[in-house]
C-alpha cells in the first residue's frame, strides 16, 4: 500500500467520523459554527464602513501644524490618511447681511440686492489685506491657492470661475467682481439663474459653490420671508499662517461686528475623500459582479434532489459569504489592514474559493443510499468526496502560495485573504453547511415517510414526535425506495408559444418586479439627486431640534422646512398638506407684528440687538459647509484639474460677517430701473417661476409619478388577475379551450404533478433474466438457469414456475406431479431460489464447492451447479446419456453459464456464438429466445429444441426437435411460429389445435390494440407444432435478428443482408441490401415501417411493399443496437451509448441523449411523445419532442451496480425492465391517464 | 484585450472559413431550418456579442489605467474606444468559439471535462480578473508582471480546458495575435504606453491565450445546445 493509498484512506476515515459527528449532533454544531463566525467577523466592526464619502478629522487650530509625511511614533490616534499637507486650506467668510427695518417704500429686490452689493468691498478688503509680522509682510496672493486654467470642457464657466490667479469664490463672481457690472445688471436672479444647469443634477451646481451655502439658505430671492441674506466668500489657501489668518478674522470682525455670534473659532475639520468612482470605472466592476451572479446561480441549480432546494442554495451562499467575512475579520484582528478596495477583489476572492465543494459534498451525500440512516448517508458521502476536496484544496493552496511568491504587494494581500478564506471556507463547509445538508436531509425522509404512509397501513407507524431527529432516526423503509425528481417542467411543453410567454411572466411575477424594483430605484434617485434631498431634510431636522431648544432664531427656520416636507417620499401626503397652508398663513401676522414694531425699535437704536433678532447665528451656522453636498469641494476642485481623491483638505473656522443695512442705506445702493416693475407682492404665490416654484414643480412631479407607479402596478396587478386566475394549480379545473394535442395531465406548467412512479419488483429468478416475453397480460422470463417464471403484468404476482429440466433428462415429457405442486405458487419476493426447486426437487444440498478464484466475482451458480450426484441418474431418465464416469463434469456447465453470463440481450448478434458448437443434444439447452402469445410460451432453446409451454400451468405443450442447430430468434404471430437458427435457417412452424376453431376464445388484447387478438389456449387442447417449411440457407451466416409484424417477417444476418418473407406462405419477398456490416437490429410494426441498423453504424429506412431503400443515415461510431420508430421519427441507439433521435421523414438527426456505458441499447416507447431508456440502475422518462428529461425512476436501493439491459414496454403503458436477477414493473401513471 | 481578440481576428481569417457548404437539401424549407448552418449561425452571434461586450468593458479598464493610448480625437468617441475595436473582437470570439467545437469534433475526443455553465462562468470570471490585475495591479517590473500572468493563464487553462487542443491552438493563435499587434502598433494605428517587448506589453501573449480559452469554453459549451437549438426551429413549423 502507498504512502498515497494510506493517506487517502486515513482522511476517508476522518471524513466518515466527521460526517458522523455532524449529522449526530446538528443543533450544538451550528450554533458552535455561528459563534465562531461572530467572533471572527467582530473584528470588522472596527473597520470603517465601505462608501465613497468622505471622511472627517478634527484638530485644534490652536497649535496646528502641518502634518509630516511619516508620523513617528505618533501617540494619538489619527487616521492614516492624515500626512502631509493637504491640498488646500480652506476659509470661509460667512455673511449674513439684512435690510432692517424693512420699511414698506421698499421692493422685494431690496432684500437682496444691497447685501449682494456688499460683497465687493468686502473682497476688496480681502483682497488688500495685508499682514506683517517680523517674518516679513503676508498678502493673500502669496498663501492663496493658485490655480491656472479651467477644464477645456468649461469653456462656458470662464466667466464666472476665477482663472489663472487666487481660487477665491463668491456671489460676487457672477458679475466679474466689478461693482459696475453689478449695478448694471437688471435682473440678479436671472443671472444667478443662467448658470444652472437644467433637470436633475447630483453635483454641485455653480450658486452653491459660489454662494457656498445650499441654494436654499442663502435668501436671494423675492419671497424670502426673513429678509436676510447668507454667503460667503470662499477662500483656499495653500499654505497656513496663523498670523494672517489671524489678523484677517479680527479685521473682519472689526469692520463688521457679529454681536450675538457665538462660533467656535477652535476646530479645524480635515476632510479626506476617497478615490472617485466614475460611472466608466464601475462598468467593469458591474460586469464581474454580473459574472459572478451567473456563476452562483447556474452552480446552485445543479443542487438536486434535496427537501429545499432554495435554502441548501442559500446555506451555500452563507458559507462563502461568512468565510470571506470571517478571512477579513481574522486579517484584521491579526494586524493586517486591507487597504485593497474590497469590492474589487471581493468577486474573485468567491470565484477562488468556490462553491464547488459545497456542491460536490451535496451530490455525494444525495446519491448514497437512501434507505441508510441519515447520519451514515452524511458520512459516507462526507467519505467519499474527502479525497478529490482534500486533492483540490491543496491545489488551491498551492496555487494561491505560487501567488504569495510573487512579491507583488497587492497580490501577496490578495492570496493572503485567499488563504485565510479557504481555510475558513473549508472549516465552514465541514461544520456548517455538512450540517445543514443532514438537517435538510432529515427533513425530506420524514416528508417522504409521511407522504408514504397512507400506502403502508400495515407498517409500524413512525413516532409521533420525529421532530428531535436524534432520537428518532426514521424507522427502515421498504423497499422499493423512488426518488421523485422535482421536473418543473414536467408537462408544461406543449403550450404554444405565447401562452408559454404569459405564464412565464405570471408564474415569475416579472411584471410586478421590474415595476417594483424601478419604482423603488426611482423613489432613491429623487431623494439622493434633489438637492433637498434626503441627507438634507435630515440635516435640517437636526438643526430644527437643536433650534427649538435656542429660541433666538426659531422663527428663521420653518419655511425652509416646509418646502422640504413634501420632497421627503416617506411622508404622507397629509403633512405636506398641513405644511403648506401652514405656511401661507404665517407672513400675515409676521409682518403685522413687524409693523407694529419696527418703528418703535428703530427709533430706540437703528442698530445692535433689534437687528440681532433678524440675523440669528445658529450651531448649524459654525460648520455651514456640512450642508453642502459632500462633492461640493471635489468638484470645485475637478474644475481645475485638481483631484481630491485619496486626498484631504482642511477646513479653517468659518469667520462671521454681519452686515445690517439700514432702510435709509439700501436705496442708496443703486438700483437698477427695472427691478421697480416687479410688483410689490408680499405674498409669494407658487406658481410664479421662482425656485420655490420649480422645487414645488419637482414635488408635484414626484407625486404624480409616484402616483402613476401605484396605478401602473394595481393595472398590472388587474391583469395578472384577470390573465391567470389562480386555480392552474389544481387539476379538477376544466380548461376550456384545451388543444387537441395537450396531454389531460397539463397543468399549464403551474404546480407539476408529483406522480411517484415506484417501481415493482419482481423477484424470484436466482441469476441474471436473459430473455422477456410479455402479450400485454402475461410476462414472462427466463434467467440463465433456465427457469422461466410467468407473472401477471398488472399486479406483478408470480403466476408460474417452469424449472429448468436439464436434471430430469433430455426427455420432452414433463412430469406432471412435479409441476402440480408449483402451479400458482405465490411468489414471495425475497425468497431463495432452493426454495422454488426445492418444492419440485428434493435435492440435498451440499455446501457449494470449492470454486477456482476465477468465479470469486461471479454470482452464486448453485442453482445452475447440481452437486447431488447421488441424484444425478435419476431412474425415469433413460436414455439421458450417462456422463463420463460416476462424477459429473460439471465444469462443462461451470464454463456454459459463465459464458453466457455475458450480457445476453437478445439484440447482441454474437452472442452464443462464441459457445462454439452447442453441447451434447443430451443437453437440452438454455433458452436463447422465447416469445409468448396468448397462453403460451414459446422457448427456442440452444440445442435447437422449441418448446411450446403452458403459461399458466407451467406444463409442456408441445416440442419440436426438428433442428439441430440452436435457435437464436423466434416471432410468434397469430398462430405461426418462426425461429432463425445459429446455421442461418429460417423454420416456419404452424401451432394447431386439434379442437374446432369455434371454441377458440379470444382474448381482445387491452391498449392501443397494435398486436391482433391471441388466441387463448385452454389447458386441455392437444396443441400440436409442425414444421411446415424450413428455408434452409435463408442466410449465409447466422441470424442475428428475427423480427415479424404485419404478416410480413424480417430477418437480418450477418451476410449484409435483409430478408423479408411473408408470413403465410414463407416465401422471400425481398431480399433487403445497403448495409456494409452485418445488421444488428431491425424494426418493423403494423403500419410496414421497416428500419435496419448495422455494424457499420447505418440506418437505414425501407418501404417494405416495394422493397426500396427511403432513406439512410451514419449514425452510431461502432454497431447499432437498437431501433424504435414512432410516427414522426427514429430512435436508435448504438454501441457508443448514444441515442439518436432522427426525423423519419428527412433523415436528420434532431438530437442525441448520452447514455451510461453499457445501458445503450435499452430503450422503449410509451407513447409518441415519451421515451424511456435504461441506465444504471435506473430508467429515464424523456419527452422525445424535446428531448428533456421528465424524470429518473430509481428501482433498486443501490444506485450503482446493475444496470438495465433489457426494457419492455407493455400495452399497459408499463414498463419491464431486468435488474440484475430481478424484474422491475414499472407504471407510468401519466401516460396511463393519458390511454384512458 | 481588445488589442487581443483584434488580433486575433487578424490572425485566424483562414481557420475557419468554410462552412458547411450547401448540401443536397431534402427539402428548401426544411434544411433552411434545421440545417447546421442556422445553429453555425445563431452560436456566432451569441458568441460575437459576448466578444463585442467583454471587449468593451475590458478596453474601458484599460484606457481608464492609460495601459493604451488612442488618438485623441476618437477618445471622446463611444466608450472612449476607437470603432473598430469591438466588432473586431466580436468577429474574432465568433470564429474562436465555433472553431473549438469543430476541432473537437475533427479531432475525434470530444471535450468532457467540467462541461456546465458554473464552470463556464467561472473561467470567464477568472478571465476578466486576470486583465484586472494586468491594468490595475501595480508590479515592481514587467518581467514579474508577465510571468505572473504566464503563470495564471496556463492555470485558466489548466482549471477549465486541460485538453491539448486547447491548450495548442491557444498558443498559436496567440503567437499569431501578438505579431498582428506588433505589425498595428508598428504601422501606428495606436500604442502603448511603456511598451517593453519591441512595441507592445511582453503581458500581451498571456492575455491573447487566456482569452482563446476562454472563448474556446463557451463555444464549447454552446455546442453542446446544438440539437436544442434546431429542436426549437422545427418545433416552430
Amino acid at each position: 500500500m502507498t504512502l498515497r493509498e494510506r493517506l487517502r484512506q486515513k482522511i476517508s476515515a476522518a471524513f466518515y467520523h466527521h460526517g458522523l459527528l455532524c449529522a449526530s449532533y446538528p443543533v450544538p454544531i451550528i450554533l458552535f459554527t455561528s459563534a465562531s463566525i461572530l467572533t471572527c467577523c467582530y473584528p470588522l466592526l472596527r473597520l470603517p464602513l465601505p462608501g465613497t464619502g468622505p471622511v472627517e478629522f478634527t484638530t485644534a487650530v490652536r497649535g496646528y501644524a502641518s502634518p509630516s509625511h511619516n508620523p513617528l511614533g505618533d501617540p494619538v490616534e489619527r487616521p492614516d490618511w492624515y500626512r502631509g499637507p493637504p491640498v488646500a486650506y480652506i476659509q470661509q467668510v460667512l455673511v449674513k447681511a439684512a435690510v432692517s427695518p424693512w420699511g414698506s417704500n421698499l421692493l422685494p429686490v431690496d432684500a437682496f440686492r444691497p447685501p449682494l452689493g456688499q460683497v465687493f468691498t468686502l473682497l476688496e478688503e480681502i483682497r488688500n489685506h495685508v499682514h506683517s509680522d517680523s517674518s516679513g509682510v503676508q498678502s493673500l496672493e502669496h498663501l492663496c491657492l493658485q490655480v491656472t486654467d479651467l477644464l477645456p470642457g468649461l469653456r462656458r464657466m470662464q466667466t464666472v470661475l476665477p482663472e489663472h490667479g487666487c481660487l477665491l469664490v463668491s456671489p460676487g463672481n457672477y458679475w466679474q467682481n466689478q461693482q459696475e457690472l453689478f449695478d448694471s445688471d437688471p435682473d440678479l436672479l436671472k443671472t444667478v439663474q443662467k448658470h444652472e444647469p437644467k433637470g436633475l443634477h447630483t453635483s454641485a451646481t455653480l450658486r452653491d459653490l459660489l454662494f457656498g451655502v445650499p441654494g436654499k439658505h442663502t435668501g436671494v430671492s423675492h419671497y424670502s420671508k426673513k429678509r436676510v441674506v447668507t454667503y460667503t466668500i470662499t477662500i483656499a489657501l495653500s499654505t497656513y499662517d496663523a498670523g494672517f489668518l489671524g489678523s484677517l478674522r479680527a479685521r473682519l470682525k472689526q469692520l463688521h461686528p457679529s454681536a450675538n455670534c457665538s462660533l467656535g473659532e477652535e476646530h479645524m475639520v480635515h476632510v479626506h475623500f476617497k478615490e472617485e468612482i466614475g460611472i466608466a470605472e464601475l462598468i467593469p466592476l458591474v460586469t464581474t459582479y454580473i459574472i459572478l451572479f451567473a456563476y452562483i446561480y447556474f452552480s446552485t441549480r445543479k443542487i438536486d434532489m434535496v427537501k429545499s432546494k432554495w435554502g441548501l442554495a442559500l446555506a451555500a451562499v452563507v458559507t462563502v459569504l461568512s468565510s470571506l467575512l470571517m478571512s477579513v475579520g481574522l486579517c484584521t484582528l491579526f494586524g493586517l489592514t486591507p487597504t485593497l478596495n474590497g469590492g474589487e477583489i471581493f468577486p474573485y476572492l468567491v470565484v477562488v474559493i468556490g462553491l464547488e465543494n459545497v456542491l460536490v459534498l451535496t451530490k455525494s451525500v444525495v446519491s448514497t443510499p437512501v434507505d441508510l440512516e441519515v447520519k451514515l448517508r452524511i458520512a459516507q458521502g462526507l467519505s467519499n468526496e474527502s479525497w478529490s476536496i482534500m486533492k483540490n484544496m491543496a491545489t488551491e493552496l498551492c496555487i494561491i502560495l505560487i501567488g504569495y511568491f510573487t512579491l507583488v504587494p497587492a497580490i501577496q494581500e490578495f492570496c493572503l485573504f485567499a488563504v485565510v478564506g479557504l481555510v475558513s471556507d473549508f472549516f465552514l463547509q465541514m461544520f456548517f453547511f455538512t450540517t445543514v445538508l443532514s438537517i435538510d436531509i432529515r427533513r425530506m425522509e420524514l416528508a417522504d415517510l409521511n407522504r408514504r404512509l397512507p400506502a403502508e397501513a400495515g407498517l409500524p407507524p413512525p413516532k409521533p414526535g420525529p421532530l428531535r431527529p436524534r432520537e428518532a432516526p426514521p424507522p427502515p423503509r421498504p423497499s422499493p425506495h423512488t426518488i421523485t425528481l422535482q421536473t418543473p417542467a414536467f408537462r408544461n411543453l406543449r403550450l404554444p408559444k405565447r401562452l408559454r410567454v404569459v405564464y412565464f411572466l405570471a408564474r415569475t411575477r416579472l411584471a410586478q418586479r421590474i415595476i417594483m424594483v424601478g419604482t423603488v430605484i426611482w423613489i432613491g434617485i429623487l431623494v439622493y439627486t434633489d438637492p433637498a434631498g434626503l441627507r438634507t431634510y435630515l440635516a435640517a431636522q437636526v438643526s430644527e431640534q437643536s433650534h427649538l431648544g435656542d429660541p433666538g432664531g426659531g422663527g428663521g427656520q420653518p419655511p425652509h422646512l416646509g418646502g422640504m416636507a413634501p420632497v421627503f417620499p416617506g411622508g404622507d401626503p397629509a403633512k405636506a398638506l398641513s405644511v403648506l397652508p401652514a405656511r401661507e398663513a404665517t407672513p400675515l401676522p409676521e409682518n403685522q407684528s413687524q409693523r407694529h414694531l419696527a418703528p418703535g425699535r428703530v427709533q430706540e437704536q437703528p442698530r445692535g440687538p433689534p437687528a440681532a433678532t433678524q440675523v440669528p447665528w445658529g450651531a448649524e451656522d459654525e460648520e455651514g459647509w456640512r450642508r453642502l453636498s459632500f462633492r461640493h469641494w471635489p468638484s470645485l476642485f475637478s474644475y481645475y484639474n485638481i483631484t481630491l481623491a485619496k486626498r484631504y483638505i482642511s477646513i479653517l473656522p468659518v469667520i462671521p460677517v454681519t452686515l445690517h443695512l439700514g432702510p435709509q442705506e439700501a436705496p442708496e445702493t443703486p438700483r437698477h430701473p427695472q427691478d421697480a416693475r416687479l410688483p410689490p407682492d408680499p405674498i409669494p404665490k407658487f406658481s410664479s417661476p421662482d425656485l420655490q416654484a420649480a422645487d414645488l414643480t419637482l414635488y408635484k412631479v414626484a407625486a404624480l409619478g409616484l402616483a402613476a407607479g401605484v396605478l401602473l402596478v394595481l393595472l398590472l396587478f388587474c391583469l395578472y388577475r384577470v390573465l391567470c386566475p389562480r386555480n392552474y394549480g389544481q387539476n379538477g379545473v376544466s380548461h376550456g379551450r384545451r388543444r387537441r394535442g395537450d396531454l389531460p395531465c397539463d397543468d399549464y406548467g403551474y404546480s407539476p404533478p408529483v406522480s411517484e412512479i415506484s417501481p415493482l419488483l419482481l423477484r424470484g429468478h436466482s441469476m441474471d433474466i436473459e430473455c422477456l416475453a410479455s402479450d400485454g397480460m402475461l410476462l414472462a422470463s427466463c434467467c440463465l438457469a433456465g427457469q422461466i417464471r410467468v407473472w401477471d403484468a398488472q399486479t406483478g404476482d408470480c403466476l408460474t414456475v417452469i424449472p429448468n429440466h436439464n436434471w430430469d433428462g433430455a426427455g420432452g415429457a414433463c412430469d406432471p406431479e412435479s409441476l402440480g405442486c408449483e402451479g400458482r405458487d405465490p411468489c414471495v419476493g425475497g425468497d431463495s431460489a432452493s426454495e422454488d426447486e426445492g418444492g419440485g426437487f428434493p435435492f440435498r444440498r451440499h455446501a457449494p464447492p470449492l470454486r477456482p478464484p476465477l468465479f470469486t466475482d461471479q454470482p452464486d451458480l448453485t442453482p445452475l451447479i447440481d452437486t447431488n450426484f447421488d441424484s444425478r441418474l435419476p431412474p425415469s431418465s433413460v436414455h439421458a446419456a450417462p456422463p463420463r464416469g460416476a462424477a459429473f463434469d460439471y465444469g462443462g456447465l461451470v464454463e456454459r453459464a459463465y459464458t453466457e453470463h455475458e450480457p445476453p440481450s437478445p439484440a447482441a448478434p454474437d452472442r452464443g456464438f462464441a459457445c462454439g458448437p452447442p453441447p451434447a443434444a443430451e443437453w437440452e439447452g438454455s433458452v436463447w429466445a422465447m416469445e409468448l402469445r396468448g397462453n403460451l410460451i414459446a422457448a427456442g432453446r440452444s440445442s435447437g429444441k422449441l418448446q411450446l409451454w403452458d403459461a399458466v400451468e407451467g406444463s409442456l405443450r408441445c416440442s419440436n426437435e426438428e433442428g439441430a442447430s440452436g435457435i437464436t430468434a423466434l416471432a410468434f404471430l397469430n398462430n405461426r411460429i418462426v425461429a432463425a437458427r445459429l446455421d442461418g435457417s429460417l423454420d416456419f412452424f404452424t401451432v394447431e389445435l386439434n379442437k374446432p376453431p369455434g371454441l377458440l376464445q379470444y382474448r381482445g388484447a387491452p391498449g392501443r390494440g397494435s398486436m391482433p387478438p391471441s388466441p387463448c389456449y385452454s389447458s386441455d387442447d392437444l396443441i400440436s407444432c409442425q414444421l411446415t417449411r424450413s428455408v434452409l440457407c435463408a442466410h449465409q451466416k447466422p441470424i442475428t435478428v428475427l423480427r415479424a409484424a404485419a404478416g410480413r417477417v424480417v430477418t437480418g444476418s450477418q451476410d449484409h443482408t435483409v430478408r423479408v418473407y411473408r408470413l403465410d406462405d414463407s416465401c422471400c419477398l425481398f431480399t433487403l441490401q445497403g448495409h456494409s456490416g452485418a445488421i444488428t437490429a431491425i424494426y418493423i410494426d403494423e403500419t410496414m415501417v421497416l428500419a435496419s441498423g448495422g455494424q457499420d453504424g447505418a440506418i437505414c429506412l425501407w418501404d417494405v411493399l416495394t422493397g426500396s431503400r427511403v432513406s439512410h443515415v451514419y449514425g452510431h461510431r461502432g454497431d447499432v443496437t437498437s431501433l424504435v420508430c414512432t410516427n414522426t421519427c427514429v430512435i436508435s441507439s448504438g454501441l457508443d451509448d448514444l441515442i439518436c433521435i432522427w426525423d423519419r421523414s428527412t433523415g436528420i438527426k434532431l438530437y442525441s441523449i448520452q447514455q451510461e456505458v453499457g445501458c445503450g441499447d435499452s430503450l422503449g416507447v410509451i407513447s409518441d411523445s415519451l421515451l424511456v431508456t435504461g441506465g444504471q440502475g435506473c430508467v429515464s422518462f424523456w419527452d422525445l419532442n424535446f428531448g428533456d428529461l421528465l424524470q429518473t425512476v430509481y428501482l433498486g436501493q443501490t444506485s450503482d451496480g446493475q444496470g438495465v439491459r433489457q426494457l419492455l414496454v407493455l400495452d399497459n403503458a408499463a414498463i419491464v425492465c431486468d435488474f440484475g436477477s430481478e424484474l422491475s414493473l414499472v407504471y407510468v401513471p401519466s401516460v396511463l391517464e393519458k390511454l384512458d | 484585450m481588445s488589442r487581443t481578440l483584434t488580433a486575433m481576428a487578424d490572425s485566424t481569417p483562414g481557420g475557419y472559413g468554410s462552412e458547411p457548404g450547401p448540401r443536397p437539401a431534402p427539402g428548401p424549407y426544411i434544411s433552411a431550418v434545421t440545417n447546421r448552418t442556422t445553429n453555425l449561425v445563431i452560436r456566432g452571434a451569441m458568441l460575437f456579442s459576448v466578444g463585442v461586450f467583454l471587449a468593451l468593458v475590458l478596453n474601458l479598464l484599460q484606457v481608464q489605467r492609460n495601459v493604451t493610448l488612442f488618438p485623441p480625437d476618437v477618445i471622446s468617441s463611444i466608450f472612449s474606444s476607437a470603432w473598430w475595436v469591438p466588432p473586431c473582437c466580436g468577429t474574432a470570439s465568433a470564429l474562436i468559439g465555433l472553431l473549438y467545437p469543430c476541432i473537437d469534433s475533427r479531432l475525434g475526443e470530444p471535450h468532457r471535462f467540467k462541461r456546465e455553465w458554473s464552470s463556464v462562468m467561472r473561467c470567464v470570471a477568472v478571465f476578466v480578473g486576470i486583465n484586472h490585475a494586468s491594468a490595475k495591479v501595480d508590479f515592481a517590473n514587467n518581467v514579474q508582471l508577465s510571468l505572473t500572468l504566464a503563470a495564471l493563464s496556463v492555470g485558466l487553462w489548466w482549471s477549465f480546458d486541460r485538453s491539448r487542443s486547447g491548450f495548442s491552438l491557444g498558443v498559436v493563435i496567440a503567437l499569431l495575435a501578438t505579431l498582428a499587434t506588433q505589425l498595428l502598433v508598428y504601422n501606428g494605428v495606436f500604442q502603448y504606453t511603456s511598451p517593453d517587448f519591441l512595441y507592445i506589453r511582453s503581458w500581451l501573449p498571456c492575455i491573447f491565450f487566456a482569452g482563446v480559452i476562454t472563448m474556446g469554453n463557451i463555444g464549447r459549451q454552446l455546442a453542446l445546445y446544438e440539437h436544442k437549438v434546431a429542436l426549437e426551429k422545427t418545433h416552430q413549423d
